[in-house]
């Protein structure tokens, strides 16, 4: 028989539109959480970089990416540390719009995005696909917020929020999955929230997971 | 069995730290030693099967073994902090499952480097577990921590670090009271600020090893005084409790 928690009961109903992932909770606060300073970016400096496993590296400054064609999102989103946020308000440009500009190898199958300030998360190129992801410049109509990750962050709202990389500088395209930073400090390689695959242990077991499962 | 699977922890005391932090000491069927800074997941579950998880930093060293200390802020509201608080007795079990995370740990290289711990609120917990596994494995590194509270009754484990200060010459606790501070004293009372960093940072023979823990506000603060103090990035390791760490 399952534990209970004698006298423990869900103190906060959720809107009934949306639907919570297992272990998570609603908040309407837009938490911030980094593992170190927040990184600030000159605009004339930034610049965004598709490369690895593609026939020709692709990249763009501030105004070349901001003339790309955009889009409204408005997906909920998931932290591992369990605050979920429905309907949050962002504009970007989609994955799909920058793959456009570059000719994938067939052996490409993973994806790290890599960060100004030396952030790096692992993901599959599927997840990034067909409307899944995108690159955010502006949240709740303003331009994204340095704490937030600005000026531009990957989000791929069907994972957890860690793999929306902040501050983002490029995706560079894989053969084989490794792990980027939080991945090589005991979490998830992948992170769906809908599985609860917050930690390494959480993983289907592989030889690369064996150390974290003791 | 798995590090990370659940398991049904006993909880062999309760120790209230300030009106609104209580230490829940939990005993664990599989201890496994954790790094200081570390963290352990709790779920309840409702008889309707209904679970709420948070995470819980470890205050305890990994030298104390076969047992965790959480140490848990109430939150308004809070769905988890508030059934810990009122429904939970010695005696009672709580499903857990730890330690967790790899980054925001102690020590993380050479032991005998300066450590600077800035921490605001319950945002010492991690910090405490760094302080007392240092004191614990006999490690003298030249430490200071620089503690941001609002009144002189929400500083949680006073008494202990008041007396790791007086006991230990390579240590240095500077307080600062926001709000309001004790009768007479002559320290800080203000938010943190560059100043207040560069004395912490003075206090240590060399660059140190920076530890900040708290709301949002005062990490986005502290670590940016900290980069403008010449630190590098990595020497800089943030965790934030946001709003909603309930």
């Amino acid at each position: 028989m399952p534990f209970v928690n004698k006298g423990f009961h869900a103190r906060r109903p959720t809107d009934g539109a949306h639907k919570l992932p297992p272990g998570q909770y609603e908040t309407q606060d837009f938490p911030v959480l980094t593992a170190g300073p927040t990184p600030r970016i000159p605009l004339v400096n930034w610049e965004f970089r598709l490369e690895g496993l593609v026939e020709s590296p692709a990249k763009w400054t501030w105004n070349e990416f901001n003339a790309l064609p955009m889009q409204s999102f408005n997906p909920d989103i998931h932290c591992v540390t369990k605050w979920s946020k429905f309907n949050t308000k962002w504009r970007g440009v989609s994955l799909d719009t920058l793959l456009e500009h570059v000719q994938l190898k067939p052996e490409a199958k993973f994806v790290m995005a890599f960060s100004y300030g030396g952030y790096t998360t692992n993901l599959p190129l599927a997840d990034l696909r067909d409307g899944k992801a995108f690159i955010g410049l502006e949240y709740e109509g303003k331009p994204l917020a340095p704490e937030h990750g600005g000026p531009a962050r990957l989000v791929v709202p069907h994972l957890y929020f860690w793999k929306s990389a902040k501050w983002v500088q490029g995706l560079r395209f894989m053969a084989d999955d490794e792990p980027g930073f939080w991945e090589d400090n005991g979490y998830s390689m992948h992170g769906d929230p809908w599985k609860e695959e917050r930690y390494r242990a959480d993983d289907e077991p592989t030889l690369d997971n064996a150390r974290f499962r003791l | 069995m798995s590090r990370l699977d659940w398991q049904l922890a006993t909880v062999t005391a309760i120790r209230p730290e300030t009106p609104r932090v209580k230490t829940f000491v939990l005993t664990l069927p599989q201890w496994t030693p954790h790094r200081a800074g570390q963290h352990y997941d709790l779920r309840l579950t409702a008889p309707d099967g209904y679970q709420a998880e948070r995470s819980y930093s470890v205050a305890s060293p990994p030298e104390q073994t076969g047992e965790i200390e959480l140490t848990v802020e109430l939150i308004d509201e809070g769905e988890v902090s508030g059934y810990l608080f009122d429904g939970v007795a010695v005696g009672d079990q709580l499903e857990v499952r730890g330690p967790i995370g790899g980054y925001f740990v102690w020590p993380a290289g050479a032991t005998d480097a300066p450590l600077l711990l800035v921490g605001g609120g319950s945002g010492v917990v991690p910090l405490m577990a760094m302080l007392r596994h240092r004191q614990r494995a006999g490690l003298r590194n030249p430490t200071a921590l620089l503690f941001s509270v609002r009144t002189p009754e929400e500083v949680i484990y006073k008494q202990e670090l008041e007396a790791l200060a007086a006991a230990d010459p390579t240590f240095k606790l500077l307080i600062t009271y926001t709000r309001q501070a004790p009768a007479g004293w002559a320290g800080y009372q203000r938010r943190l600020d560059a100043a207040m960093l560069a004395e912490a940072v003075a206090q240590l023979p060399g660059a140190p090893q920076c530890y900040v823990c708290g709301p949002t506000g005062l990490v986005e603060t502290a670590a940016t005084l900290l980069q403008a103090q010449g630190l590098p990035d990595a020497a800089i390791r943030t965790e934030r409790f946001g709003p909603t760490g309930s």
